[in-house]
């Protein structure tokens, strides 16, 4: 602080209250919906203060899912949603963190050519190739599969990028002593590389699981089976169309069993998170 | 940049490598490549017979009104959501640059939304919003609004902008507080001393230092948009009413695969692919020109 304004300090603390205020807002409401029974959200306006149906609506999603959308129990989405926040995070950083360290730490053919390979799928999200990607993974048949669901998320040019951003900056002095202790390439990435990069994976580690947790288009393409459903993708389904048709008491208990896992790596590991953030993007 | 320093083998560099390779060429090379050439393809209307007809299938698009219109739209939309979504975190990023009590607290109370995923913030505003019981709804009643997104287009864009914007707030925030702090307080301190007030000094000296990440984030913002906006239109108004949230990614998705037109839905995935290696080659640019300042 340069010099002492009371009336800004005031000014810019009431700015603030009231964005935390705004933006926590649909939270809340979407918590009060998820205590309260079918009768009293359509019951125009809904009460704004929780009610006492709290465990009978988690219950119910967790165990038997929506009763007019889809019947599928939460409890199993969550578990495939986990599934894909886990796979998709350890594969990515596992692939590309031995292929960053080929392209650092060796000289050979083609070298350039994959580095080349690498970067260019920065440029075709799944958006883009929407049609052909779904056909490529019911030739393989890996509709309905786990490994459908994560395997084509786990190349990544940014986490190769990250790691070898990371490599350039280790000494070389490093490499030189191990190699003058007879170590070769593989022990010196599992004795010295691997334990210098923690930091790095930790950050991508975040990053990456509330990627892998928030997945929408790829899940949506690729199953159809109920027992595969992501929570995200399970929350769209329980919506039937029509204000008053969907029962918004369990797609708010849904939501908010969906949102509990990344928020609170975001917040448990905020350090890591604000880290994996701001490098990953260049 | 080189390591001076190497390792000599002549086949474990490959197998370190392969599986991000095979991983890229399966899941990436092989489905763009037949995007591509699939954009060059007219199928009949049962899809039993497919023809090479060349650019047809883009011309055809170009000359598509709902096409245009789509594109239209996808300019107001990303328009929107980058312009307000970088003011409105600008503002809370240089309060929060200014106060020191409760510093952390305010910065854990505006991160959170980033946890959230794009089809849920959908839901969780429209629910908001819903024409009949909603609480919004029920409060703009009363103000005199007549509300109902389901049936007017412009309210509908209002809201999948308000929820998108929403979702992409924190990391808005989170680096404009970094270039915040990474002012030299010097220059700040220089601009007090010489009788600047804290606006002329936001003015003339924050501004122009943040520049280079509000362009960032323009860019990342625009690109967020375009694409990873597709969550929150599907779980909202699913390109409605009348396709006036029809941004392209969507309608790329409705044409493949509800409407199952192949030729016509690949001819824009390509149109995308443009986009997207634009959008790139812009922010990486810029980003080596950052790197001299």
């Amino acid at each position: 602080m340069v010099e002492n304004r009371p009336v800004l300090n005031f000014f810019a603390h009431a700015v603030l209250i009231l964005g935390a205020v705004v933006i926590a807002f649909p939270l809340y409401v979407a918590f009060v919906a998820s205590t309260l029974p079918y009768e009293d959200i359509v019951a125009v306006p809904m009460p704004l203060i929780p009610g006492d149906q709290l465990l009978e609506n988690y219950g119910q999603v967790l165990l038997h899912g929506s009763t007019k959308g889809s019947g599928a129990a939460v409890s199993r989405m969550l578990f495939n949603s986990m599934v894909m926040a886990l796979v998709i995070p350890v594969g990515k950083i596992a692939i590309s963190i031995i292929s960053a360290f080929a392209i650092v730490y060796f000289r050979f053919p083609l070298r350039n050519f994959f580095f080349w390979m690498i970067f260019v799928t920065l440029m075709l999200p799944v958006e883009v190739r929407i049609i052909p990607t779904f056909q490529v993974i019911a030739d393989l048949h890996m509709l309905n599969t786990y490994a459908g669901l994560t395997l084509p998320l786990i190349a990544s040019a940014t986490a190769t990028f990250l790691f070898r951003q990371f490599f350039m900056t280790v000494p070389d002095e490093l490499a030189e002593a191990a190699r003058i202790d007879g170590a070769g390439p593989m022990r010196f990435f599992w004795d010295v590389v691997l334990p210098l990069s923690k930091t790095t994976m930790a950050a991508l580690f975040v990053i990456q699981f509330i990627y892998g947790w928030n997945q929408y288009l790829w899940p949506l393409l690729i199953t159809s089976e109920e027992s595969m459903y992501t929570t995200v993708i399970g929350i769209s389904r329980m919506i039937v169309g029509g204000d008053a048709a969907t029962e918004w008491h369990l797609v708010m208990s849904t939501a908010l069993l969906a949102m509990l896992p990344p928020a609170l790596v975001v917040l448990v590991m905020q350090k890591w998170f604000v880290k994996g953030l701001v490098e990953t993007e260049k | 940049m080189e390591k001076r320093v190497v390792f000599r083998s002549a086949w474990l560099p490959y197998l370190l490598v392969a599986p991000q390779i095979a991983i890229t060429v399966v899941f990436f090379f092989w489905p763009a490549v037949q995007a591509i050439w699939y954009s060059f393809l007219l199928q009949d209307a049962f899809g039993l017979k497919t023809q090479f007809v060349g650019l047809q299938n883009f011309v055809t698009l170009f000359h598509d009104p709902h096409y245009l219109q789509s594109f239209k739209i996808t300019a107001v939309f990303s328009v929107l959501v980058a312009g307000s979504g970088i003011v409105i975190s600008l503002v809370l990023a240089a309060m929060a640059d200014r106060v020191i009590r409760g510093a952390l607290a305010y910065k854990t109370l505006l991160i959170w939304p980033y946890a959230v995923a794009p089809a849920i913030a959908g839901v969780l505003w429209a629910f908001m919003f819903a024409p009949s019981i909603g609480i919004v709804t029920y409060a703009l009643k009363k103000m005199g609004v007549d509300w109902n997104w389901v049936v007017n287009g412009e309210q509908a864009m209002l809201l999948v902008v308000i929820a998108a914007v929403w979702n992409q707030i924190s990391y808005n925030f989170l680096f404009f507080l970094a270039g915040l702090q990474s002012i030299p307080r010097s220059l700040i301190e220089a601009a007090a001393i010489d009788g600047a007030g804290p606006t002329r000094r936001f003015w003339s000296i924050v501004l122009p230092l943040l520049s280079p990440t509000t362009f960032f984030l323009l860019v990342i913002n625009i690109v967020y948009a375009f694409f990873a906006t597709f969550g929150v239109i599907d779980a909202t108004t699913q390109g409605g009413p009348a396709g006036a949230t029809q941004i392209l990614v969507y309608k790329v998705f409705y044409d493949g695969v509800k409407a199952g037109d192949l030729g016509g839905s690949s001819a824009q995935s390509v149109v995308l692919m443009f986009i997207v290696i634009t959008l790139t080659v812009i922010q990486f640019r810029f980003i080596e020109r950052r790197v001299q300042y």
